[in-house]
């Protein structure tokens, strides 16, 4: 038996193929493809095929042309330890080779896990609802913005949001609002929060939805969320609360201050720092459940009686509803949701606030540390952090954060003399060469 | 043939995997060691403690109650399921792959380097100028292309209201239009099941946007008149937008951009054997000519002058962002790696055997298929029985059934694509399973499935009674 040169991924030997075409009742491969000439192609992309260890020794040559740095970045994307057995069971090819639960009877592994993944969230948002994923933070806000049009019956079409928020973040709300024709507008903030008084006077009838973080993008924790939760419930415009999945788990409940929806990112549990790939955060109140974007896993039962778990709702979706479903969202990140769901299994409750709490600590030693050196102030905002923080320089920003890039340390530059610097339990253990770096630079 | 699925039984009765809930929960009291003010803080947390030898257990049982492309056939038309090498998970697991995106270019180098050559290779693939990475799904892949249309459009001048769309599309396409603001135009299908030029014609104007169009579409007819449609389109002042979901079929033998598409999106998890995560995460590469690059999202990655190797830049015209930061790249990583396995003729070939499979499947079917000659997949129809319960019978012999009741063209439809990863002996045994499942019992049908993990689930009460978390299930 041979196997004529091709994909090494699919089994048939050259006999196989032969019965095959006479099955069909053609000569060969080529007189099954109905391409008119006019658009056919020679086949010829220029791609050369390598072995399993070629490419590997090729993309670890190529990836490891990345400087070693250590990171203290974040601002919207963290990297946490993720423990061992996260990438074991996940890995599982039962889970990560299946597809979306389209027949649930043979999806029922899957299926629970995302209920799982929902009910973790439920229990952090104090909400009733949370779908299985979104791509990420930011096309999250972007599909609150389109729910609260949906669901919010004023005239307005403005979405109120922080004047500092992650630019790629705005600019992927601003593409959501484009198509619904709401506009993004800002209201300002006061030391590194929100100015409330200030949202106070925005606020009004124009307003479909107000938009708050916590932690906000420069790491400061937000004191004064139930104050913009009722501003915005005495405008009727939609609360939605941006977060992340570690901070959720020691910040006031969402459900709390009055937020209609939840948005964030969950990506800083299971997923390693990796380039910005996430997992959205979608939560709401049982209100908007039939307006909800995304897919829903819910509990039913099976013909014998037992418990059983499916898609649900699927009438907002766009296989179902095409023009007029809830979202355009089919694919979505549900391997990542079942990692997040892994690791915060793992943590535990304990091992979840602990984490949280470290978060907190590092960020408020680390910024004492970096305070105490000539020619930085930290942290800049007079608030609790979370994470991370700004650092005032005397130097230009840019030119500090190039010089400590010499130094072996990566940290943002985010205006003429901010730096930003990020710190978690995988840096924390070299903030002694950091402090080191920038006495050495300032 | 039978994959049995772990099915416990006790006392007579089958016992599920509880939920994590139900094995034990912990509340912390989070303000006893916080070092935040009360105010700040919630007062306590509830959630799951199970030791790593039950979370271990837990997520392995949960894991055998799930079928998988490693478990079996998985023929779900136009989702494109083939086998994931698993040598692509080592790539992507490289610790040089997991830094933050906030990094300067001058400092990740590896990154950007891979992320261009992946960009040249797609761009060869489709027959594009320009490739963007950003889009983190298929869906996002037509978002990003449809408003890159329309920014060109409101670039010159042109206030364009319509998308059209065939009828037997994907339903991402009519929700993407409506999402980009655009009214949709719904093109009634040929009676070959291809577009009708004359319908066309009537449909197209000076309103059209752009035409989205699937190529081989949904039942896996080529639109032979594609020359033609290009230039109906294009004379209206439209573009024409190729939905990627049905690349495999053309791989090294047509490609979007020789046919007179203008912008594509790739599905990574589909042509290029990315694996699909129960749901994602996949990614959505889009393509574009020349006219439309200055306003794919930003940024964009390029050759620099030999001694910086490569950057990051903005595109003149760009429309912004369509993920908070590069899409999903550890996922594109994984697409890099099987194009280098297959090279030219290995893609080409995964088309041919996908095309053999499809053709050869359909001729051992006893139901009809009635649209030809089709490509990488096709829709049998299951006649005067019920397509959902077929494909529920379908689950006792082993295998997963095909996509049913779509396109709604075929009456009981059965959208069947094997892709290239089955063999003949592979096939005749999904053939038995629909053949079988076909020929069964009306009561057989209706009582289906009964030797998977969960016996028929009831999905009007699921959505009826909607309890979507293990606290709703509390409350009862």
């Amino acid at each position: 038996m041979s196997r004529a040169e091709g994909t090494p991924y699919a089994p048939h030997t050259d006999e196989e193929t032969a019965a095959m075409l006479a099955a069909i009742g053609v000569d060969d491969e080529e007189d099954l493809f109905d391409i008119p000439d006019a658009v056919a192609f020679d086949g010829d992309f220029g791609i050369e095929p390598r072995t399993e260890r070629e490419i590997r020794d090729e993309c670890a040559r190529i990836l490891n042309r990345n400087d070693d740095l250590t990171e203290f970045l974040g601002r919207g994307h963290y990297g946490h330890y993720v423990p061992s057995v996260v990438d074991h069971l996940a890995d599982r090819t039962e889970f990560l080779t299946s597809y979306t639960q389209y027949q649930p009877e043979v999806s029922q592994g899957f299926l629970q896990a995302l209920f799982e993944y929902q009910s973790m969230l439920v229990e952090l948002t104090g909400l009733d609802v949370a779908n299985c994923s979104m791509y990420d933070a930011a096309t999250a806000l972007g599909e609150a913005a389109t729910l609260a049009d949906r669901v919010r019956s004023t005239s307005g079409d403005v979405v109120l949001v922080p004047e500092r928020l992650r630019e790629g973040k705005r600019a992927v709300l601003s593409n959501y609002c484009a198509g619904a024709d709401l506009t993004v507008e800002e209201y300002p903030m006061a030391d590194g929060t929100a100015d409330v008084d200030a949202l106070a006077e925005r606020a009004g009838e124009d307003a479909v939805m107000v938009y708050a973080e916590s932690p906000t993008v420069r790491g400061c924790i937000e004191e004064r969320l139930a104050a913009i939760g009722d501003l915005a419930d005495e405008t009727d415009a939609l609360f939605a609360l941006g977060s992340d999945v570690v901070a959720l788990s020691v910040l006031e409940s969402p459900a709390a201050v009055g937020a209609d929806v939840v948005v964030g990112e969950a990506g800083a549990l299971g997923l390693p720092t990796a380039y910005g790939m996430g997992l959205g955060i979608f939560a709401c109140r049982d209100d908007f459940l039939r307006q909800v974007p995304g897919r829903l896993v819910g509990a039913s039962e099976d013909a014998n009686g037992d418990r059983a778990y499916t898609l649900t709702l699927q009438t907002r979706e766009q296989h179902i509803r095409k023009e007029r479903a809830t979202s355009n969202i089919c694919t979505n990140q549900a391997w990542v949701a079942l990692r997040a769901a892994i690791h915060a299994a793992t943590l535990g409750p304990d091992g979840l606030v602990d984490l949280a709490n470290d978060c907190v600590r590092e960020a408020e030693s680390l910024a004492a540390r970096i305070d105490d050196l000539s020619g930085a102030a930290a942290p800049v905002h007079d608030r609790h952090h979370f994470r991370e923080f700004a650092v005032r320089v005397d130097q230009p920003a840019a030119a500090v954060a190039e010089d400590l890039e010499a130094e072996g340390f990566a940290v943002h530059a985010i205006d003429d003399h901010l730096l930003q610097v990020c710190v978690t339990d995988l840096n924390a253990g070299k903030t002694d060469g950091l402090v080191a770096a920038f006495e050495e630079v300032l | 043939m039978i994959h049995d699925q772990a099915n416990y039984e006790r006392d007579g009765e089958g016992v599920r995997e509880p939920l994590l809930s139900e094995k034990g929960e912990e509340t912390v009291d989070v303000r006893e060691d916080s070092p935040l003010p009360d105010d700040l803080t919630r007062e306590e947390l509830t959630l799951p403690n199970p030791s790593e030898p039950e979370t271990a257990r837990h997520y392995t049982r949960l894991s055998q109650m799930n079928w998988s492309i490693d478990s079996g056939p998985y023929p779900l038309g136009s989702c494109t399921m083939k086998y994931n090498p698993k040598f692509t998970e080592d790539v992507a697991a490289d610790p040089n792959a997991a830094v933050h995106p906030d990094r300067s270019a001058r400092s990740a180098q590896g990154i950007l380097e891979l992320q261009y050559r992946l960009q040249e290779a797609l761009a060869d693939i489709g027959g594009m100028d320009a490739v963007t990475l950003q889009p983190p799904a298929g869906a996002a892949g037509e978002l990003t292309g449809i408003l890159v249309a329309k920014a060109y459009h409101e670039h010159h001048g042109n206030d364009r209201s319509e998308v059209v769309i065939p009828a037997s599309a994907h339903g991402t396409n009519f929700a993407t239009a409506a999402t980009a603001g655009y009214d949709v135009v719904e093109l009634p299908s040929g009676e070959d099941g291809r577009v009708d030029l004359e319908a066309l014609e009537a449909a197209v104007g000076d309103d059209t946007a752009a035409l989205m169009l699937t190529n081989p579409n949904t039942v896996g007819l080529f639109e032979r008149d594609i020359t033609e449609i290009a230039e109906v389109v294009h004379d209206a002042g439209g573009l024409l937008y190729y939905d990627g979901a049905n690349l495999n079929a053309l791989l090294g033998r047509g490609r979007p951009g020789d046919m007179g598409f203008d912008v594509m999106h790739y599905n990574v998890h589909k042509t290029f054997a990315t694996p699909h995560g129960g749901g994602g995460p996949g990614a959505g590469p889009v393509g574009v000519v020349d006219e439309l690059a200055p306003f794919l999202p930003t940024p964009r990655v390029r050759e620099a002058d030999e001694r910086s190797g490569y950057e990051r830049f903005e595109p003149d015209h760009t429309i912004g962002k369509v993920h908070g930061f590069a899409g999903n790249w550890l996922v594109l990583i994984k697409a890099y790696a099987y194009i280098a396995r297959l090279g030219d003729e290995g893609l080409a070939d995964a088309a041919a055997k996908a095309v053999l499979n499809a053709n050869y499947l359909a001729e051992r079917l006893d139901l009809d298929v009635p649209f030809g000659p089709f490509h990488h997949e096709f829709a049998a129809t299951a006649g005067d029985r019920d397509a959902a319960d077929v494909a529920k019978r379908m689950l006792d012999f082993g295998v997963h059934p095909p996509t049913t009741k779509w396109p709604e063209m075929v009456p009981e439809a059965m959208l069947t694509e094997p892709t290239e990863i089955e063999g003949q002996s592979s096939l005749d045994d999904l053939a038995e399973a629909f053949n079988l499942a076909y020929a069964d019992t009306d009561e057989a049908l209706d009582s289906a499935p009964n030797r998977t993990a969960a016996a028929r689930i009831d999905q009007v009460g699921a959505a009826r009674n909607p309890r979507l978390s293990w606290q709703a299930l509390d409350e009862e």
